[in-house]
């Protein structure tokens, strides 16, 4: 049973992870850029929602739309702001300028917030049984939430005009343009979806785990990369199974091993990753061209 | 007449020690005439071992091109290491402390062989997030081990490290790591930085070299961690975080990634600017932040490019002005 109820948690977290790891999953795809930012992205959308709930007493769907939209707001400033001047210069430049601002988020929310947790009140209280488990009506909603919206995004992708631009230019950026693509405007739409899917994975996480810290952001964007890089970075699918994956790890290592530990053997996946297929689970191998 | 040109090798060599002593010198003096007093001077310190943090991490990042996000991993590994290797042993403190040091950045250096060997099979975005991963796991390995005193950390190292043998580290590392890049192994590290492809095709081994890079970068960065560990005397794996990787970071990018003189000004400076902005204390971070953006977007090369200072070529022409007026003179 509790075996059982370790999976269940797993595939929980697992589910934020995914939706997560499919942000940094698309925006690596289409400009090759860990966005180190995307975890704190989850943060601002956290505190955005906690604030509207607890302070101004809004109504909860109200605040969630407000958070992803501030979320998408940010998302997008960032992009435009920080990393489209340097969409030509070294690829080093533009991963020290993500992590610059990764560290300006975190410590202008520590600033405004103070560094002390806060706690989150659960939108969805309540538990249902299910195969003989106590079930909390937060992990129902965030494994039903994230496979919905998950679906959502590959259809997104695979049908609509904007997915098959965004497929276009993650193939090739200058193609792309001379077939009348507006090159500009899809990557915003990348950035926009991811932060979106991070806005909505931070208040199911808050959710379950009812603290925000100004640091949340940042280990839950790890994992969730680790996610991405396991599935293979850059593809839908690879993003989500990923994310079910180290979820399941992680839980895992906390129920039957040490929960001190959960975070070296989600690092230490990463590294058997890369060293074994260092593309991923679906990824394909290319051929280094000169 | 004033016909000396440090063309030669040794002369410059000559040049450059003078100017080392002379440097030592008079920093030493200051702080025993208390000129410099007890704060002043443990700033010295601190700026000194950050000096060779930037320095070592300038090799792996500026000269050979990649980006490590777990530097400070290594400078943990170094501290232990040599922490450990002191408080184990009873021996004389001349003897000790070096040996101790040595110890301690070997280790790092295996641990560096060690990371670096699977994660510079990778490119750069990969291997940022394999150092990372590396870094993070050094913390909590450590948090967790018996050992190494868990989350209490080390305590009762004895108060080896003084502004002597800093200086002679700082001095050291940028002697080893200038040299070596102006060597022929150098100028495999920068052709792999230039164009790996290319370098591989001209014959050049390159994960050989970058290994090694990686390795002497580590070794340093433990050496650095030893007289961290051996100023402080008490060692708390929470510092060694992805925080203090930034920092080295941020001294290297706005130095200039690849330039050594770059490295050390920044280290300097960062080390000195936010104790003298102490009641800015809480917005260091953001600052350092903002500096990292607007130092990519506006001017990534940093505040030195990749120029490098050298003595003898400054004095040289120093003395070439000096006297081309005369020449127009008797002409």
């Amino acid at each position: 049973m509790t075996l059982l109820s370790q999976i269940i948690n797993g595939i929980q977290i697992g589910s934020i992870y995914a939706l997560v790891a499919l942000g940094y999953s698309m925006v690596y795809g289409i400009v090759k850029l860990i966005n180190f930012a995307h975890g704190e992205i989850i943060m601002v959308g956290a505190y955005c929602a906690w604030y509207l709930i607890a302070r101004l007493n809004m109504p909860a769907w109200i605040a969630v739309f407000f958070a992803i939209l501030l979320c998408v707001i940010l998302g997008v400033t960032i992009e435009i702001v920080a990393y489209k001047p340097l969409r030509n210069s070294a690829r080093i430049s533009l991963l020290i300028t993500a992590i610059g601002i990764s560290l300006l988020l975190q410590n202008l929310a520590q600033l405004l917030f103070k560094a002390d947790p806060r706690m989150f009140a659960n939108l969805f209280p309540g538990s249902k049984p299910f195969l003989g488990l106590q079930l909390t009506n937060a992990t129902l909603v965030t494994i039903a939430v994230s496979v919905v919206l998950m679906a959502a995004l590959s259809l997104m992708v695979s049908k609509t005009k904007i997915g098959k631009a965004m497929r276009a230019v993650s193939e090739d950026k200058a193609i792309a343009e001379l077939m009348g693509i507006n090159v500009n405007t899809t990557i915003s739409f990348t950035f926009a979806i991811g932060s979106a899917l991070a806005a909505i994975a931070a208040v199911l996480y808050c959710c379950s785990y009812s603290q925000i810290e100004p640091t949340m952001g940042s280990m839950l964007g790890l994992k969730a990369f680790v996610a991405a890089v396991l599935g293979g970075i850059g593809i839908i699918p690879g993003a989500v199974l990923g994310g079910f994956l180290i979820g399941v790890f992680e839980s895992l290592t906390k129920g039957f091993i040490s929960s001190n530990l959960a975070d070296a053997v989600v690092f230490g996946i990463l590294i058997v990753v890369l060293l074994i297929k260092p593309t991923g689970i679906f990824g394909k191998n290319r051929r280094e061209k000169v | 007449m004033m016909n000396i040109r440090f063309k030669s090798t040794k002369s410059r060599y000559i040049l450059n020690a003078a100017a080392v002593l002379a440097l030592y010198g008079v920093l030493y003096a200051m702080i025993e005439n208390g000129i410099l007093n007890r704060y002043a001077a443990g700033l010295l310190m601190t700026a000194g071992y950050n000096i060779i943090l930037a320095v070592s991490l300038n090799l792996a990042a500026g000269f050979l091109g990649q980006l490590p996000l777990g530097h400070a991993g290594f400078m943990s590994v170094g501290a232990y290491a040599s922490a450990l290797f002191t408080l184990g042993l009873e021996m004389d403190g001349a003897v000790e402390f070096p040996l101790a040091l040595i110890i301690g950045g070997l280790v790092a250096a295996v641990f560096g062989v060690l990371i670096g060997l699977p994660a510079l099979r990778l490119s750069g975005d990969y291997l940022a997030i394999i150092t990372l991963g590396f870094g993070e796991i050094i913390r909590v390995v450590i948090l967790n081990l018996s050992f190494t005193g868990g989350a209490f950390g080390l305590q009762g190292m004895k108060r080896y490290s003084n502004f002597t043998n800093i200086f002679i580290f700082a001095v050291i590392t940028l002697f080893v790591i200038s040299t070596l890049i102006k060597s022929r192994h150098g100028r495999a590290i920068l052709a792999i930085r230039e164009d790996e492809i290319a370098a591989e095709a001209s014959g050049i081994p390159t994960t050989y070299y970058k290994t090694f890079a990686f390795a002497v970068s580590a070794f340093f960065a433990g050496v650095a961690g030893g007289l961290y560990a051996h100023h402080l005397c008490i060692l708390d794996p929470s510092t060694f975080g992805f925080m203090k990787s930034v920092e080295i970071l941020v001294m290297v990018v706005l130095g200039g990634m690849g330039s050594l003189i770059g490295s050390v000004v920044a280290a300097f400076g960062l080390t000195l600017l936010p104790e003298l902005l102490r009641e800015f204390a809480q917005y260091r971070i953001i600052v350092y932040s903002l500096l990292l953006v607007l130092v990519m977007i506006f001017k990534p090369s940093g505040l030195f490019g990749r120029y490098d200072f050298s003595l003898g070529k400054t004095v040289d022409d120093l003395f070439i002005k000096l006297r081309a007026p005369n020449k127009k003179g008797g002409a």
